[in-house]
């Protein structure tokens, strides 16, 4: 759990000003989620995926990409929302990540996709402290668009060995 | 003169038929042989009619040095033109004829006049400057001087093992003598110098001057080692990083000067002072070996030794080009990361057109013409996959030449004799696994020559020719490649290793071990610390190590010896890490994929044959031996098809030396399939090794047989 503890001050530099640009924005429940846009590699609907023993719940498996074999997450079960069947609009968002060392690409499962959005730095606010018992690493900011708020993700946080790792002790106690 | 030309037009034509003259010449010296030398640039007849044309060119263009140069060669050609080195005179005297153009056009004073028989080619050194600078033609370079000096000692090699065979001498000639050439266009005058003076004793060993001695081979592999560290050094320095590894050269040139002047049978230099020498002849005989650079300026007069001698030697050595050394120069390097994509691509080109073939609604269609369309399309894609699979396959020799070096050197220091008998050179294999093979083979070896070789005195106590023999053997076995390492030395002590095993607790009851059982032993951890391991089995220092790399590249290592006989490594490994040949099994809804080398057979038991133990544990009877039972489904915690191994498939396996079932669902099929890493997330589950896409598309998870029953026995 040390890992949690010690992500809240590594992506604090993320608080910067570098934070406006093109979001990919998409829904998962009633809630709105925004990633930037250079991470997307493309979306693509719902397909098979392989699923791969021994490893979180989060970790839906493995798909096919036009020849490489990437993981796929699914948001949801990641972020402890309830799971909900796959349908039209579910999409895979795939994205490119920091790796130990080498950028690699991973789906995300998320309800559905819902607009590209440029977010000026006025937009964007810094997560609100919720108190000691709620840690939320992967948020790099909160964005208000039309009376809604966007919650910015930091992908690479999530993604990243050591976020699906902290899953998989959980799995594993 | 009525022609309306400028002298500067003349002057460019001139450049043209200069410049044609040297191409023709240098398109021809790689098709020449030793018979048709005389034909060079043409025949005498083209040439000077090539010859006339220059010097009228040059008369108009006012360059009065290249016109007499022009003249001189043309006077001398008919007399050249009898002698078997007309190629290399002629190749001399066009360089010379461009030097005096070069200097001419610069409006500088040109290089002396050319004389009959002594050319003297010069001032090129402005032209390659920026040429020198140019990165890219260095690391060219290195790379291809890398190529030639590990086939140079290989050559070598052969040379001690046959001295009469004139053939490899050849070759590491022109090895080093490309090496030497390069390095003087690339203005490398450390490798150029130390390139020459090998160059020279080679040229002393092919001439019959010579005796090749062991001690004429070990300079020449030292001057090998000196070049690859230089070679090194420019590499760094390529990259901005920190050379110096190659050291002073100087102390080498001495000993390879020291060797030629200590040969009684050399003849004394024909005159007190190289640089009056005669140069002219192709046969200048023997050339002293010279500090100079050629590449540097310095008084005219001295150049010109080296460079007709070289020259000299470059005919006598394509001369003797057999077909086959040419052969390998027409390849091209590609960077693996394509390589692996179009590996990738032509996968997924497979697939679809698979999806294609087996498309209902087409099908449906019954029209012949998209039938027909669609079986080429399968040829097609057949071959493009086979030809892109083929393209990351390298032969052995690479390896095998490092090899019979390193027995070289080890049997010398030893004080061993060593014959190393090496067959199945040819045998290609994945490069990534030649790469990662080199390490544990070279252990091996060593191993063999330090422990499982006697020496002489030994060998001869024990009736055995003082000789050792080591077979190094390489060939494919259905669908392995299988590398054999046999030596006739002391062989494995099988007492002595058990002993020492229970003395370590590593075996307990040690009768029922089988050889193959005791003799893997040697590569348990705790075995390759500390000395007793090789008093025991002579054997063993680093082996576990061994046997790891081996088990990364999916390969394994057996042993087969007898006391006193001897000892036989047999390394079997896939032929490429990228595809294995695979049995797709289903478990309830999902398949997996198992390497077929993992499976040793597959049953469906009887009703009878399974019995638990302690209600805990499995076991099934296979043709009378008792084997745990690993039910896939409940490892993986996946809903089965069935439970009853009754209507199930037991796959037997091996990890870890032990053999056991895996119970699975069924046998869906077999298949060749590209092997895909999981990525960074998903590398460390125990049991799966990684994916691949079957054939629909699809992922399918490959198992990791010691993976899936280690965890099965942990828990």
């Amino acid at each position: 759990m040390s890992a949690t503890l010690a992500a809240p001050s590594e992506c604090s530099p993320a608080r910067g000003v570098n934070r406006a640009g093109k979001y990919l924005t998409f829904h998962l429940g009633r809630e709105e989620f925004a990633i930037q846009v250079l991470k997307v590699r493309e979306i693509m609907g719902i397909q098979d995926i392989t699923a791969v023993p021994q490893t979180p719940e989060c970790v839906k498996g493995v798909i096919n990409l036009r020849g490489k074999v990437i993981p796929v997450v699914d948001l949801r079960l990641k972020f402890g929302l309830p799971e909900l069947e796959y349908s039209q609009r579910t999409c895979i968002i795939v994205v490119q990540v920091h790796g130990a060392g080498a950028p690699m690409l991973m789906g995300i499962v998320v309800d559905g996709v819902s607009e590209v959005l440029n977010l000026v730095a006025a937009d964007i606010e810094d997560t609100p402290d919720f108190g000691r018992d709620v840690s939320m690493p992967y948020l790099l900011g909160m964005a208000k668009v039309k009376g809604k708020v966007k919650i910015l993700l930091d992908i690479d946080q999530i993604l990243s060995s050591q976020g699906l790792l902290s899953g998989l002790e959980s799995v594993l106690q | 003169m009525s022609d309306t030309r400028t002298p500067q037009e003349w002057s460019e034509g001139l450049g043209r038929s200069i410049d044609s003259l040297a191409m023709r010449i240098l398109m021809e010296d790689d098709e020449r042989s030793s018979k048709d030398a005389a034909l060079c640039g043409g025949g005498p007849a083209a040439v000077a009619e090539i010859l006339t044309t220059i010097r009228q060119q040059a008369e108009a263009a006012g360059c009065e040095q290249t016109a007499a140069a022009a003249g001189s060669l043309l006077g001398a050609l008919t007399e050249a033109a009898g002698q078997p080195d007309f190629g290399a005179w002629l190749s001399e005297g066009v360089l010379h004829l461009q030097a005096n153009l070069e200097a001419e056009s610069n409006g500088e004073p040109a290089g002396s006049p050319v004389q009959t028989g002594a050319l003297t080619p010069d001032g090129p050194i402005t032209a390659h400057a920026s040429l020198a600078q140019d990165p890219d033609l260095i690391a060219d370079f290195v790379l291809e001087a890398a190529e030639h000096l590990s086939s140079v000692e290989a050559h070598m090699l052969a040379i001690e093992q046959d001295p009469a065979n004139l053939e490899p001498l050849h070759s590491a000639f022109r090895g080093f003598h490309t090496i030497k050439g390069l390095a003087g266009f690339l203005e490398l005058g450390e490798i150029q110098d130390v390139a020459h003076e090998i160059e020279a004793v080679l040229d002393r060993a092919r001439t019959g001057q010579l005796a090749i001695s062991p001690e004429v081979v070990d300079i020449v592999l030292a001057g090998a080692d000196h070049l690859r560290l230089a070679l090194d050094d420019v590499d760094k320095a390529l990259r901005g990083e920190q050379s110096g590894a190659a050291g002073d050269h100087r102390p080498l040139i001495r000993r390879i000067r020291g060797l030629l002047g200590a040969e009684p049978d050399t003849p004394p230099p024909p005159e007190g002072d190289r640089s009056t020498e005669p140069v002219g002849e192709p046969h200048a005989g023997p050339f002293a070996p010279d500090m100079e650079d050629p590449g540097r300026t310095e008084p005219e007069n001295s150049r010109p030794t080296s460079r007709a001698a070289a020259e000299s030697a470059t005919v006598s050595g394509s001369a003797g080009t057999s077909p086959a050394s040419r052969a390998v120069a027409s390849a091209v390097k590609v960077d693996t990361a394509k390589l692996d994509h179009l590996v990738d691509m032509v996968g997924e080109m497979v697939i679809a057109q698979s999806l294609l073939r087996h498309d209902p609604d087409l099908a449906a269609l019954r029209v012949p013409r998209i039938q027909r369309t669609l079986s080429q399309l399968s040829r097609i894609t057949t071959d493009v996959r086979r030809t892109a699979m083929s393209m990351r396959m390298v032969p052995i020799d690479s390896l095998f030449r490092r090899i019979s070096r390193l027995v070289r050197d080890l049997s010398r220091k030893a004080g061993k004799h060593v014959d190393l008998i090496l067959s199945g050179e040819e045998t290609e294999l994945d490069r990534n696994i030649v790469e990662e093979l080199a390490d544990p083979l070279m252990h091996m070896v060593r191993n063999a020559l330090d422990h499982g070789l006697e020496p002489p005195e030994e060998r001869k106590a024990a009736g055995k020719s003082p000789l050792g023999r080591l077979a190094l053997s390489a060939h494919h076995q259905s669908g392995l490649i299988v590398i054999e390492l046999a030596d006739d030395g002391r062989g494995l002590d099988r007492d002595r290793i058990v002993a020492k095993a229970r003395q370590k607790g590593l075996v307990d009851g040690a009768e029922s071990l089988g050889d193959n059982e005791v003799f893997n032993l040697i590569f348990e951890p705790g075995f390759s610390t500390a000395e007793i391991v090789t008093e025991v089995s002579g054997r063993g220092v680093g082996m576990d190590v061994v046997k790891r790399n081996i088990a990364k590249l999916r390969g394994r290592v057996d042993i087969r010896s007898a006391k006193g006989k001897g000892a036989t490594f047999v390394i079997k490994l896939p032929l490429t890490l990228a595809i294995i040949d695979a049995l797709v099994v289903g478990v309830g809804k999902e398949r997996y994929i198992l390497p077929v080398s993992a499976v040793h057979e597959m049953l469906r038991p009887e009703g009878d044959a399974v019995f638990t133990v302690e209600n805990r544990a499995e076991v099934v009877m296979v043709r009378g031996n008792l084997l745990p039972m690993v039910r896939l489904h409940r490892r993986f915690r996946i809903a089965p098809r069935s439970e009853d191994p009754a209507q199930s498939l037991l796959i037997v396996s091996e990890s870890m030396g032990k053999r056991f079932c895996l119970m699975v669902d069924e046998l869906i099929g077999k298949q060749e399939v590209v092997i895909k890493s999981l990525g960074e997330t998903l590398k460390n589950i125990r049991g799966i090794a990684g994916g691949a896409i079957l054939g629909d598309g699809h992922v399918g998870l490959i198992l990791d047989v010691d993976g899936v029953f280690g965890a099965a026995v942990d828990a």
